[in-house]
């Protein structure tokens, strides 16, 4: 491997650069017509314009990202994550020019990309998924007293063909079944057109906690233990954290061989993250997804093993033998990680996006690592995730790596736009999360002491 | 009989637009979702009324404050 197209752009694609660079690889960067300046384009090797500013014109582009790779002579391409990265049509499109796919196998994207695949997958491996009926059209509600009582209450009516919240009500008891079944899938047939509707257990008190694995595409596969997610604001992760704090040690040896053996399984090949869905109270877990392609909160994870997930990537897709054993793994201290975003907390987190006039950011250290897209006079721009920058710290224990976190967001400086940060400095200073007590519903659940005081308008 | 001008509260640009002049509005009924950042944000109606005016069409770009419809507060 001597060249490899980064199908991505800002600050993963930055990330990937870096590492490609330390191993002598060559990088082709890519970018729509208002990143041409961007600082993932000056850092790579050579750069190829995609098209317009809008996803679908650009990143989203097959077609235009194929004549990249063929016009660079490119002879490998790595996704990052999100844009095409679980795309198995990508994914083929390079396999059958010859380049080599930075990712598990098409058919491995396609399986786990489809919901319901993948739950079918992970119960032939023998790991837990959240108890859930078979799916119910309007004109069929056959059984369906009999699905709940199997499901347990309380439980949530989802569309089939909903996600991200929209499509689901909260079921407490059997009398309200009928009329909350009936409601969701009419409102299903008017939003996606396709009124199919399932039911799966509420987990009231529920922890997000995901495994890192990294299969070798013959069976085997090591992991790198896990990060909590849960705090979260409208559905996307807003602080990770590793190790997860209060999970009992047989609880996350247990997801751990879940995770190993649903990679096992599938002969799993590259870097991996099996997300589950942990009851806060019981540490019940379950299956929730499984994502085929290196997360964004994979640094926190580097930090305390001193693993780089990316060299990882590289090797194995280039064939040479690993420079990591699962025995050579250890993972020393607590790391957490703040994902800043362009966006305005009080306002629902309304995005904000605008230009970087001031954009100064704590200097990286051991203990300290900053990811970012972006420089200052850099614009934000509406067309992506209003991601501005990962903000990531380690420390001995959890306790020192948030009092770190504490001081560098305070060192953060950023003005052109509204951002997160005193959110983020709020949500760490919470006696909750200092004590562990994280879960899903925690910035719902601590809105008063997050937010500031403020008049919405009208 | 007032008017209610309706202001995006943000920049990006106008996914899909539900009403149509001419439309009677509850107050909270959506009236267009903007797109920004990859999330979908409705635009709300203030108050009850009668939409008079839409200012912009399907993929225009807005910035924030920039007016998007108008409504007439009913008699």
């Amino acid at each position: 491997m001597k060249k490899v197209l980064i199908a991505n752009r800002g600050e993963i694609a930055r990330r990937i650069v870096s590492t490609c660079r330390h191993m002598g690889i060559a990088t082709v960067a890519v970018y729509s017509d208002v990143d041409s300046g961007a600082a993932h384009v000056m850092e790579s090797d050579e750069a190829y314009p995609l098209g317009g500013a809008l996803a679908r014109d650009s990143y989203l582009r097959v077609d235009r990202l194929m004549e990249a790779a063929a016009r660079s002579g490119a002879d490998a391409v790595h996704p990052g994550y999100g844009f095409l990265s679980e795309n198995a049509e990508f994914a083929e499109a390079v396999t059958a020019t010859g380049l080599t796919w930075i990712g598990p196998s098409p058919a491995t994207i396609r399986t786990m990309g489809d919901k319901q695949r993948a739950r079918e997958t992970a119960m032939a491996a023998g790991v837990p998924v959240v108890p859930g009926s078979r799916r119910f059209e309007p004109d069929d509600l056959d059984g369906l007293e009999q699905a709940a009582a199997e499901v347990g209450f309380p439980l949530l009516v989802k569309a089939a063909a909903g996600g991200g919240g929209i499509g689901m009500q909260r079921i407490d008891q059997e009398r309200k079944l009928r009329d909350v079944v009936t409601a969701v899938q009419s409102a299903a047939v008017k939003s996606f057109g396709n009124g199919a509707v399932y039911l799966e257990r509420l987990i009231p008190r529920a922890r997000h906690v995901e495994v890192q694995v990294f299969g070798l595409g013959n069976g085997t596969a090591l992991h790198m233990g896990e990060r909590d997610c849960s705090v979260q604001r409208r559905f996307q992760k807003v602080i990770e954290e590793t190790p997860a704090p209060g999970l009992p040690e047989g609880v996350r040896q247990k997801m751990i061989s879940a995770a190993l053996s649903l990679s096992s399984a599938s002969r799993y090949a590259g870097a991996g993250t099996v997300e589950f869905i942990v009851d806060a109270s019981s540490f019940d877990f379950y299956f929730l997804e499984m994502n085929t392609r290196i997360q964004v909160e994979h640094p926190v994870t580097e930090m305390v093993t001193g693993i780089d997930l990316v060299r990882l990537q590289l090797e194995l897709a280039s064939g040479i033998p690993l420079s990591q054993h699962q025995k050579n793994i250890v993972a020393r201290g607590a790391s957490i990680e703040c994902r800043l975003y362009a966006e305005k907390p009080a306002k629902m987190f309304m995005p904000s996006p605008g230009p970087l006039n001031r954009f100064r950011m704590p200097q990286a250290s051991a203990h300290l690592r900053i990811d970012s897209g972006y420089r200052e006079g850099d614009t934000i721009s509406p067309y992506y995730d209003p991601m501005v920058a990962k903000i990531i710290v380690r420390g001995a224990n959890r306790e020192e790596a948030r009092s770190r976190m504490i001081a560098a967001l305070e060192s953060v400086e950023v003005d052109g736009i509204s951002t997160n940060r005193d959110f983020l400095i709020a949500c760490i200073s919470t006696e909750a999360f200092a004590k562990g007590d994280i879960y899903t519903g925690f910035v719902d659940d601590h809105k008063p002491q997050l937010l500031p005081r403020t008049v919405l308008a009208t | 009989m007032g008017t209610v001008d309706i202001n995006s509260e943000m920049t990006g640009s106008v996914w899909k637009i539900v009403v149509e002049t001419g439309q009677r509005l509850a107050q909270d009924d959506t009236i267009m979702i903007m797109e920004s950042m990859k999330m979908e944000i409705p635009v709300l109606a203030p108050e009850d009324g009668i939409v008079t005016e839409i200012a912009v069409a399907e993929g225009d770009p807005v910035t924030e404050g920039m007016l998007v419809a108008r409504m007439s507060r009913e008699a």
